[in-house]
């Protein structure tokens, strides 16, 4: 029960920061509008409805990708910059359930994106979206935004070391729209990157909002995407703890 | 002789703080892989999409990626000073705003100038394009042309961050506006009738067309028009922002807001 309280807290804290900070809560979801307005923008030349549909659904959820990458890459760093890191990891509360409902903050943040590209495509591309299955497709939506935080949580622990890792973060902003066939058919990209995409959980995701678009099943795109996602978890707590227990080791826990 | 010595080392000094001091790592994320991977990302797009041809987005996505340095750093300059509490004797000093705010765009006008022709040779060898062997040193001239009117449209940003604290939000909100305006992805016939006029205004939109003629094997003759017309508006959003940075100074030294972060 404690533990419940101090992860509902703290999500809802961060996200309360993170709602008034300009550079998150108006970025987050102005930058992915305008790279789905760029992408739509192509896909409109030829005026190819089953394209734009095709482009508009994905790229409704390019938002939560980019509500972990630059973010979650300088979650420790800010917390350092703040002079809390030190503090975050002498509580006892273990470090992964600090970073994780930050983590969960920042990809609800990615959820106003989700609705704001729906209605911006509607209104200016006259791209109404059309789905069979409402329940499956909010469901798929729910399950992308969940395995890309716990992507953002593997993130934001490997990153820990790099004092840059801010521009990490966003150099993986474009190749995760690409690789997880968010405004891009992966058939169209070399056979090599398969694997790359199938083991990114939001390739998943999105397959699994197209599906319920189409009327056909998502679950199997869903138990992939879930699976994906907590493998990520598990990495994540167990790098984070050994990436700690190091930076304690070497004193180098506060240096930026 | 005190303006030349602003001008080139407070210059490069600036430049060299915003990567922290000496650490060239920086650059392989923001200058490398940022072009590199804007540039595959629309060309599948417009694969996906039989949209235009590989040379087409290799062209216009890295010359839109020389906004980044043009138009961040030149802002970081004057927030970095802030951030570091310097700004305030920056601005006390004695030197010439000109020298002192030009010099800080030359090495950002020079990286952008870089960071586009990385993207087009890798997107170019990446994406098996072909521009002809003759067209380069044009391409490159153009290319330079563009990065001055980002640095210029940089400059008025970095003044404005004199009152406007959040120069990364502001530096992506102008960067997004250029992806979308300017004719990166879209040629501006294909776009919304109203979007033209806007790109017409800003930087970039003449440099990526001249570019796209060049590589095309268009003459000098074809393209140098619109090369003076990027020239002309790199030169007035620099003349704006000389202009918008004494005024705004003024204002934060009246105000007393200058160091507030």
């Amino acid at each position: 029960m404690t533990r419940l309280r101090q992860l509902l807290v703290c999500y809802r804290l961060q996200l309360r920061v993170m709602m008034f900070s300009p550079f998150e809560g108006f970025l987050q979801v102005f930058f992915p509008l305008m790279f789905a307005t760029a992408a739509l923008l192509v896909y409109r030349v030829n005026n190819d409805p089953a394209a734009m549909l095709y482009a508009g659904i994905g790229a409704a959820a390019m938002g939560i990708w980019t509500s972990q990458t630059t973010t979650a890459a300088t979650l420790v760093q800010r917390e350092r910059w703040a002079g809390t890191l030190e503090l975050v990891v002498a509580a006892p509360t273990p470090f992964a359930f600090v970073v994780l409902p930050i983590t969960f903050g920042m990809a609800t943040l990615g959820l106003y994106s989700v609705v704001a590209v729906i209605l911006w495509d509607w209104w200016l591309f006259d791209l109404p979206l059309q789905v069979e299955s409402w329940p499956g497709f909010v469901l798929s939506i729910l399950m992308a935004t969940f395995s890309i935080a716990l992507f953002g949580f593997l993130l934001s622990v490997t990153v820990v070391r790099y004092r840059t890792a801010w521009a990490l973060g966003s150099a993986l902003e474009y190749p995760g729209w690409l690789l997880c066939g968010f405004v891009v058919p992966l058939t169209v990209l070399p056979g090599w990157t398969q694997p790359l995409s199938w083991a990114l959980a939001p390739t998943w995701g999105v397959e699994a909002m197209r599906d319920a678009a189409a009327g056909e099943s998502p679950w199997f795109a869903l138990a992939m995407c879930a699976a994906v996602g907590l493998a990520y978890a598990v990495l994540a707590a167990w790098l984070g703890e050994r990436l700690i227990d190091s930076a304690r080791r070497h004193a180098t826990l506060s240096l930026t | 002789m005190t303006s030349v010595r602003v001008f080139f080392v407070g210059g490069l000094m600036s430049f060299r703080a915003l990567f922290n001091w000496m650490n060239p790592w920086i650059f392989v994320p923001t200058i490398l892989l940022g072009p590199i991977t804007q540039i595959l990302l629309f060309a599948y797009i417009g694969r996906a999409a039989g949209v235009g041809d590989d040379e087409f987005f290799i062209i216009g996505n890295a010359l839109n990626y020389a906004a980044i340095p043009g138009m961040f750093a030149m802002t970081f300059t004057i927030g970095g000073e802030r951030f570091a509490q310097t700004l305030g004797l920056v601005l006390v000093s004695p030197a010439r705003r000109v020298p002192l705010f030009m010099g800080r765009a030359l090495p950002v006008i020079l990286t952008g100038w870089g960071t586009a022709m990385i993207g087009i040779l890798s997107g170019v060898w990446v994406l098996d394009a072909d521009i002809a062997a003759g067209a380069w040193p044009l391409v490159g001239l153009v290319v330079a042309v563009g990065a001055f009117a980002t640095a210029g449209i940089g400059l008025v940003m970095g003044a404005i961050n004199l009152v406007w604290r959040d120069g990364a939000t502001l530096g992506n909100v102008v960067f997004l506006v250029l992806l979308v305006f300017t004719g990166t992805n879209v040629a501006l016939e294909d776009l919304p009738a109203w979007m033209e006029p806007v790109g017409r205004c800003l930087p970039l939109t003449h440099a990526i067309e001249a570019t796209r003629m060049l590589a095309d094997g268009a003459a000098w003759g074809a393209v140098s028009s619109l090369v003076a017309l990027e020239l002309l508006i790199g030169a007035v959003y620099v003349v704006l922002g000389l202009v918008a940075l004494r005024w705004l100074e003024d204002m934060s030294r009246r105000h007393a807001t200058l160091d507030r972060v």
